[in-house]
C-alpha cells in the first residue's frame, strides 16, 4: 500500500515536470496513458490519432508484451486502459480490484495465419503442415500469448501436433514469432492476421476459426482511469463505428 | 528447470572457452598496436557492451540466418539456420560477451609495458615463446577477471537468447528465458527462486573477481 | 675475426643517432656520454630490440644486422642487462635464472658459478617483489650471463643502486669479463664508475655521435677529449702489487720501471690492481725535493701542456723513462707554470700527494 503511494507521488512529480517542461500544451485537453499489447500496435496508433482529432485529448501508447504489462500493474504502474492481447488477464486484473468493476469487454477479436516470406510455400488449405518439409515452424510461447495456445489448438485438431513438436521455435511475444518467420530463420508460422494483412510478401492460409477458439483481446479500465473522463470517453470510443472500421481494417474480427 | 540450468551453464563453460581461446590473442593484438586503425578495431570489438543485447540479437538472427552471409554455407551443410540452435547461441554469446574478455585482458597487457617482453626476447625466447611463458602468466589476473565476467555475463544474458533461441527446451531455453516466462506467466514464486539463486552466484563470481585482483596486486607489490 | 664493429645511423623518435664504433673482443669498454645523447638507443640498436634500417653490426665472425640481414633480438646471442632489472615477476630466481639458459644453444657459462660468483645461493626460491635493488640487480646480471652471450650489454645497471649496493657489484663485473671471456660494453653517466672498471671507453656527444673511441688510459689523457680538462681530472694505472714493509704497513706497486708506494695491503704480491691518481694531487718541482713528506716522487717530462686560458694550465707527464707509455695528468696554476718556466719537453719531479685504489683485480 505504501509502495503504490510512493509510486503514485512519484508518478505525479514526474507530471508536474513534464507539465512545467510543456507550457504550451491546451490546458484543457487531458492525457490518457494506455497500455496496449504489441499485437495491436499499428490499429491502436491509428485510433489515437483518430480519437485526439475528435475530442481533443491526447492518448500516450506503450506497447509491450501483455504479461509484462499486468505484472507492472499489480506492481502499480500508474496505466488507465489497458488494451490486452487476451482475456484472462484483464479479467484477472478486474478480480484483483485494479480494474473498474464491469469496464471488461472484447475490443478486438484476433484472427490467426499461417504464414511464410517464402511465395507458395503456404497453399491455402494449410496441406505444407501435413507434408512438414521445414525444420522450422515459429510460434508465440503459447503460456503468454494466445496466438500461440490458437496455434497449438489448431495443430491438435489438424492432428499434426506431434509430428511438429520438435520443429517448434518459440518466440516470446507474437512480434517476436513473426521477426523469426519474417527473417527467413522459420520457414513458416503461425502469427496474427494484423501483422501481415498490409504486406503482400509471401504466402499465406487464414486458420478457418473452427479450428480454434476465438482469440479474444480484453480491454479494460484501470483504477487510475476511473474517475477520469478522457479515459472514459476512450473506452467508449473503442466501440463506436469509426474505431471498429479501424479495427477491422487491420484483420481482427469485432464483435460490437 | 534443471535443464535450464545446466543449459545454461553450458552455454557459459562454452563460451568462456571459446573466448580465451579467441579472446586472449585478440586482446594481445589491440594491447600492441597503438594506430588508429587499432582503436578503431578494439571500438569495435567493445560495441556489444554498449549496444541493447537485442540489437545485437537481431542482427545475429539475420546473419545466421538463411538469407545472412553464411546461408550458402549452411545449405551446403544441408542446415537451413543456426538460430535456435545451441550453436547459434554460442555464436551470440561469444559476440555479445567478447568485450567482457578482451577489455580486462587488454588492460592487464598494456599494463606490463613492453618490459618483461623484451627481456624474454633478450633471453633467446621467440615471440610465441615469449607470449607463452612470460606475457600470458603475467596477465593472469587480467584473463582470470575476463573468464569470470564472461561466465557470469553468458549466464545472466537474456537478450542474444530471446531473440535467436526460439525458446525450445533443453536446446536454447535457458535459466534467464525461463525466468522471463515465469514472471510473464505470473509465477513468481518460481520466477523469485530462479532469480534469487541466479542473484547469489552472480555475486559469488563478482566477488571471486575482485579477490584474485587483490591477490594478484598484493603478490606485484 | 675477433672483436665488434657497429654502425647505426638514421632518426629515432626526435632524436638522431649517428654512431660508428668497434670494441674489442674482449674486456669491459665503458660507453659515456650526457644524459639524453642516445647511449640507450645504441644498446638497444645493438640488441636487436630498435631497427634502424641504415645499421651494421659484426660480432667476431657473424653479421647481426647490415642492410636486408636483420637478426631478431632472441637469435642474437647477447645479453641484456636493464636500468629496471625486468625481472620476471611470476618466477623464482632460480626460474629467472634458468629462462635464458634453457633456452641457450651453446652451455659453457654455468649456473653454479654464475650462483657463487654473484652470491645469489640464499636468494634462489624467492619471487622478485621480495628482493632489494641491489640484489634484483645481481640476478638480472646473472640471468643475462647464463643466456650465454657473445656479447654482454648493461644498461646502467647500477644507477638505481645506492652507493654500497653499486661497490658490492662493479667488482663482479670485472670478474665476469674475464671469467667468462665475454666482451661487456658498460654505459654510464658516472666517469669515476668507468674509471674503475673500463679498459676501453666510447664517447658520446649530445647529438648522438660518437666522439672518440679507444683505450681508456689513453682517452683519460687525451688534451683534445673533455676528461683530462675537468677539475676532478684522474689518470688509471694497471699495477702490480710488490714487497710490503710491514713495519709502516706499506705496500708497492710496479709497472713499467715505474713503482709507487701507498698504505694498506689489498692483494698478495703479484696481484694486478688498478690505481687512480687525480690531477690535483699531482704537483711539480723542478729540483728534486730532499726532504718533504711526500712518498711518491718521480722524474717525469711534460708531453703536454694546454696553457690557453683560466687560472689553471692542464699538463701530460710521461713517467717512467722515454719508452714507457705510462701517463700521468697534473693541473697546476698558471701563476706557478709562469714562475718556474716550465714548457713541453721538459723534465720535472712529481709529487703525488695521493693514490687511490680504484680497483683490485
Amino acid at each position: 500500500m505504501r509502495g503504490r503511494l510512493k509510486n503514485k507521488i512519484r508518478y505525479g512529480a514526474v507530471l508536474a515536470l513534464a507539465a512545467a517542461l510543456l507550457p504550451l500544451a491546451p490546458a484543457c485537453a487531458a492525457s490518457v496513458s494506455v497500455a496496449v499489447a504489441a499485437n495491436f500496435t499499428a490499429p491502436a496508433r491509428e485510433l489515437a490519432a483518430d480519437f485526439q482529432h475528435a475530442t481533443g485529448d491526447t492518448l500516450q501508447l506503450s506497447f509491450g508484451s501483455s504479461g509484462q504489462f499486468a505484472a507492472q500493474i499489480t506492481q502499480g504502474a500508474p496505466f488507465e486502459v489497458f488494451l490486452s492481447a487476451d482475456a484472462a488477464r484483464p479479467e484477472k486484473l478486474a478480480k484483483m480490484g485494479l480494474g473498474a468493476p464491469g469496464s471488461v469487454f472484447t475490443y478486438a477479436t484476433g484472427k490467426l495465419v499461417l504464414w511464410s516470406a517464402v511465395p507458395g510455400l503456404v497453399d491455402d488449405q494449410g496441406k505444407v503442415l501435413r507434408a512438414g518439409k521445414f525444420a522450422h515452424i515459429a510460434i508465440a510461447n503459447p503460456q503468454a500469448a494466445p496466438y500461440g495456445a490458437a496455434a497449438i489448438e489448431t495443430m491438435r485438431k489438424l492432428g499434426v501436433y506431434a509430428a511438429l513438436a520438435p520443429k517448434f521455435v518459440t518466440g516470446e511475444s507474437i512480434n517476436q514469432t513473426y521477426q523469426f518467420v519474417a527473417t527467413g530463420n522459420a520457414e513458416l508460422g503461425f502469427v496474427a492476421l494484423s501483422q501481415v494483412i498490409k504486406t503482400h510478401k509471401g504466402s499465406a492460409w487464414r486458420v478457418p476459426q473452427s479450428l480454434y477458439t476465438p482469440i479474444a483481446q480484453d480491454a479494460v479500465l484501470l483504477k487510475p482511469g476511473e474517475n477520469d473522463p478522457a479515459a472514459r470517453a476512450f473506452m467508449a470510443y473503442l466501440k463506436s463505428p469509426a474505431a471498429l472500421a479501424v479495427i477491422r481494417a487491420y484483420g481482427y474480427a469485432t464483435t460490437h | 528447470m534443471w535443464p535450464a540450468i545446466k543449459l545454461s551453464l553450458e552455454l557459459a563453460t562454452v563460451t568462456t572457452l571459446l573466448l580465451l581461446l579467441l579472446g586472449v590473442p585478440l586482446a594481445w593484438m589491440l594491447a600492441r598496436c597503438h594506430g588508429w586503425w587499432g582503436e578503431t578495431l578494439a571500438a569495435l570489438v567493445a560495441l556489444p557492451m554498449v549496444l541493447p543485447p537485442t540489437v545485437i540479437g537481431f542482427y545475429m538472427l539475420i546473419l545466421l540466418g538463411p538469407h545472412g552471409p553464411l546461408g550458402p554455407l549452411l545449405a551446403r551443410l544441408g542446415l537451413h539456420t543456426l538460430a535456435f540452435s545451441f550453436t547459434g547461441l554460442v555464436i551470440g554469446s561469444v559476440v555479445y560477451s567478447l568485450p567482457f574478455m578482451v577489455q580486462p585482458v587488454r588492460h592487464a597487457f598494456r599494463a606490463l609495458g613492453p618490459g618483461p617482453w623484451e627481456a624474454a626476447l633478450t633471453l633467446r625466447a621467440g615471440p610465441l615463446d615469449a607470449f607463452w611463458s612470460v606475457a600470458l602468466p603475467l596477465a593472469q589476473g587480467g584473463i582470470l577477471t575476463g573468464a569470470i565476467m564472461c561466465f557470469a555475463h553468458t549466464l545472466g544474458e537474456f537478450g542474444v537468447v530471446l531473440m535467436l533461441g526460439g525458446d525450445i527446451p533443453g536446446r536454447t531455453e535457458v535459466l534467464s528465458i525461463v525466468i522471463f516466462n515465469a514472471v510473464d506467466n505470473l509465477q513468481w514464486a518460481e520466477a523469485g527462486r530462479l532469480a534469487a539463486g541466479m542473484a547469489g552466484f552472480s555475486f559469488l563470481a563478482v566477488l571471486a573477481m575482485f579477490l584474485v585482483e587483490k591477490r594478484v596486486s598484493r603478490l606485484r607489490a | 675475426m675477433s672483436g665488434i664493429e657497429a654502425r647505426f645511423a638514421g632518426r629515432l623518435g626526435g632524436f638522431m643517432l649517428d654512431a660508428a664504433f668497434s670494441l674489442p673482443g674482449t674486456g669491459i669498454t665503458g660507453l659515456f656520454g650526457p644524459s639524453g645523447c642516445g647511449k640507450t638507443s645504441l644498446l638497444r640498436c645493438l640488441a636487436g630490440l630498435t631497427r634502424l634500417p641504415d645499421g651494421f653490426l659484426r660480432v667476431n665472425d657473424e653479421i647481426w644486422q647490415d642492410g636486408d640481414i636483420f637478426l631478431a633480438p632472441q637469435h642474437r646471442r647477447i645479453g641484456y642487462v636493464f636500468q629496471d632489472s625486468r625481472l620476471f615477476a611470476h618466477l623464482t630466481v632460480r626460474r629467472n635464472l634458468q629462462f635464458g639458459l634453457r633456452r641457450a644453444v651453446a652451455r659453457g657459462i654455468g649456473e653454479a658459478e654464475v650462483v657463487g660468483l654473484l652470491g645469489l645461493e640464499p636468494l634462489l626460491q624467492r619471487y622478485p617483489a621480495r628482493l632489494s635493488g641491489g640484489e634484483r640487480q645481481r640476478v638480472a646480471i646473472g640471468r643475462a650471463l647464463l643466456a650465454q652471450p657473445r656479447l654482454l650489454l648493461l644498461d646502467e645497471p647500477l644507477a638505481a643502486l645506492d652507493r654500497a649496493a653499486a661497490n658490492q657489484i662493479l667488482p663482479k663485473l670485472r670478474e665476469i669479463s674475464q671469467l667468462f671471456a665475454v666482451p661487456v660494453l658498460h654505459v654510464s653517466h658516472d666517469i669515476v664508475e668507468i674509471e674503475r672498471i673500463a679498459d676501453g671507453l666510447v664517447l658520446m656527444r649530445q647529438d648522438g655521435r660518437v666522439a672518440a673511441c679507444g683505450q681508456l688510459a689513453g682517452m683519460l689523457t687525451d688534451l683534445s677529449l673533455p676528461f683530462a680538462r675537468q677539475r676532478d681530472a684522474a689518470v688509471v694505472l694497471e699495477m702490480t702489487a710488490g714487497a710490503h714493509d710491514a713495519a709502516y704497513g706499506l705496500t708497492s706497486y710496479s709497472a713499467g720501471g715505474v713503482t709507487l708506494t701507498l698504505p694498506g695491503q689489498p692483494g698478495a704480491p703479484g696481484a694486478a690492481v688498478r690505481l687512480r691518481i687525480r690531477a690535483s694531487d699531482v704537483s711539480l718541482a723542478r729540483q728534486r725535493p730532499d726532504a718533504s713528506s711526500i712518498l711518491n716522487i718521480l722524474p717525469a717530462r711534460i708531453v703536454e701542456a694546454e696553457t690557453a686560458a683560466g687560472p689553471h694550465v692542464n699538463l701530460v707527464l710521461g713517467i717512467g723513462g722515454a719508452a714507457s707509455p705510462i701517463r700521468l695528468l697534473s693541473a697546476i696554476t698558471r701563476k706557478s707554470w709562469d714562475a718556474l718556466g716550465l714548457s713541453v719537453g721538459e723534465v720535472v719531479y712529481a709529487q703525488i700527494k695521493a693514490v687511490a685504489l680504484a680497483e683490485s683485480r
